[in-house]
């Protein structure tokens, strides 16, 4: 079974993304912040991250940053999940390692799609 | 709404367009048509299925727009675009080399354009192995409503992250306010064609590959017969016609035959 982490300050989001995940066969662990998603991270590589962008404490670009030069942080597959919809935001988030980008608000099917085609690719 | 301008509408419609709208789609009917009689300043949506056999062509249409199904969304079921990319196409460009003419494609059914777009984004990532033959999208839908907004390459937010990858976004889209505006170059290489698949597509040309995918589950099997007549005529021996990924033509037809090796996809016979 792959895992993802769910990385949000939204208590909904991160329920709704949930239950969505689960049902396609995800294992779901949660963080609230980019800080304690790299602790989980360190502890515990995940499969894929979805990310949200504006957190306090360390948002998702820094997240996904200090990630990606963290020895095995080039293996989970991450997907930004954010308000941030402008073409600059995807292609900086591109550019930085994430692998997707879904713009909010977002659907079971866009969910679901972004998530399976990561493994189709 | 009267039994009978249920009736008056499904006979409109089998006519028109070969769809066969059963009973079950009242509320569907109801709720589509809503605009066109308002549009139109009847009454009620009795008043309008009492018109339509001597209604002006613009209404004629516009049910028929308002009833036809647009669902379509960016590199569905992605399993055709894979055999398109990997198959398809390098068979198609290798036969136009030989026959020094452009590879032809026709999307039977584009609705509001993203089947075609998907293709033509394959063909500029892969402009190398077909550009000293040339290659031309031809895409045509019942609906003209359906068609201005494919032409027109504007997508919603919601569209666009529909089977289309965010690094495909970026590199063949910009922004257009809350819109999302496919880039020129991909938009010229797709042809928008109004066409009724009921009627002879000779115009249209010789194809390499027709994509016509989830339409035909809407029609009987005589009207799919008298459709399958009319694609097998615009393509060669062994020609590819692509399907959706729940229709098969077992029982209907012996002019295509499925393809051993490529899901979806029926060879002309």
């Amino acid at each position: 079974m792959k895992t993802c982490l769910i990385v949000d300050d939204s208590t909904v989001i991160r329920k709704v993304a949930r239950r969505i995940l689960e049902e396609i066969g995800f294992e779901v662990d949660e963080a609230e912040d980019g800080k304690e998603a790299f602790e989980k991270c360190t502890q515990n590589m995940p499969d894929t991250i979805l990310l949200d962008w504006n957190m306090p404490v360390m948002s998702g670009l820094e997240f996904l940053k200090k990630l990606r030069s963290y020895v095995g942080g080039e293996m989970p597959k991450i997907v930004f999940c954010t308000t941030e919809n402008d073409i600059g935001h995807i292609a900086m988030a591109l550019k930085a390692g994430a692998d997707e980008y879904m713009m909010k608000p977002f659907d079971r099917e866009i969910l679901e799609g972004k998530f399976l085609g990561l493994y189709q690719k | 709404m009267l039994d009978h301008s249920v009736s008056q509408i499904s006979t409109f419609m089998q006519q028109r367009a070969g769809i066969k709208l059963t009973s079950n789609k009242i509320y569907m009917i109801e709720a589509r048509l809503e605009a066109v009689v308002q549009r139109f300043g009847f009454a009620h949506i009795d008043a309008l299925a009492a018109s339509l056999p001597r209604a002006m062509g613009e209404v004629q249409q516009a049910v028929v727009d308002a009833l036809a199904t647009n669902e379509s969304y960016f590199f569905r079921d992605q399993k055709p675009f894979d055999a398109f990319e990997q198959a398809l196409l390098p068979a198609a460009i290798e036969q136009a080399r030989l026959d020094q003419r452009p590879v032809r494609i026709w999307c039977a059914a584009a609705a509001t354009g993203q089947e075609p777009y998907s293709l033509a984004m394959l063909l500029a990532e892969k402009k190398h192995q077909w550009l000293y033959v040339g290659a031309e999208i031809v895409a045509t839908d019942l609906s003209q409503t359906a068609l201005a907004r494919a032409e027109s390459g504007l997508f919603t937010q919601f569209e666009v992250q529909r089977g289309l990858s965010a690094q495909r976004l970026v590199q063949f889209f910009t922004q257009q306010g809350s819109q999302w505006q496919i880039a020129h170059d991909v938009r010229k290489m797709v042809q928008f064609n109004h066409h009724n698949l009921l009627h002879n597509p000779a115009r249209l040309g010789q194809f390499d590959m027709i994509l016509c995918r989830n339409v035909l589950i809407y029609f009987d099997v005589e009207t799919k017969q008298q459709i399958l007549t009319h694609l097998a005529r615009q393509l060669p021996p062994d020609g590819a016609l692509v399907l959706g990924a729940s229709e098969t033509l077992v029982g209907v037809t012996d002019q295509f035959r499925p393809d051993p090796d490529l899901p979806m996809v029926f060879r002309r016979v």
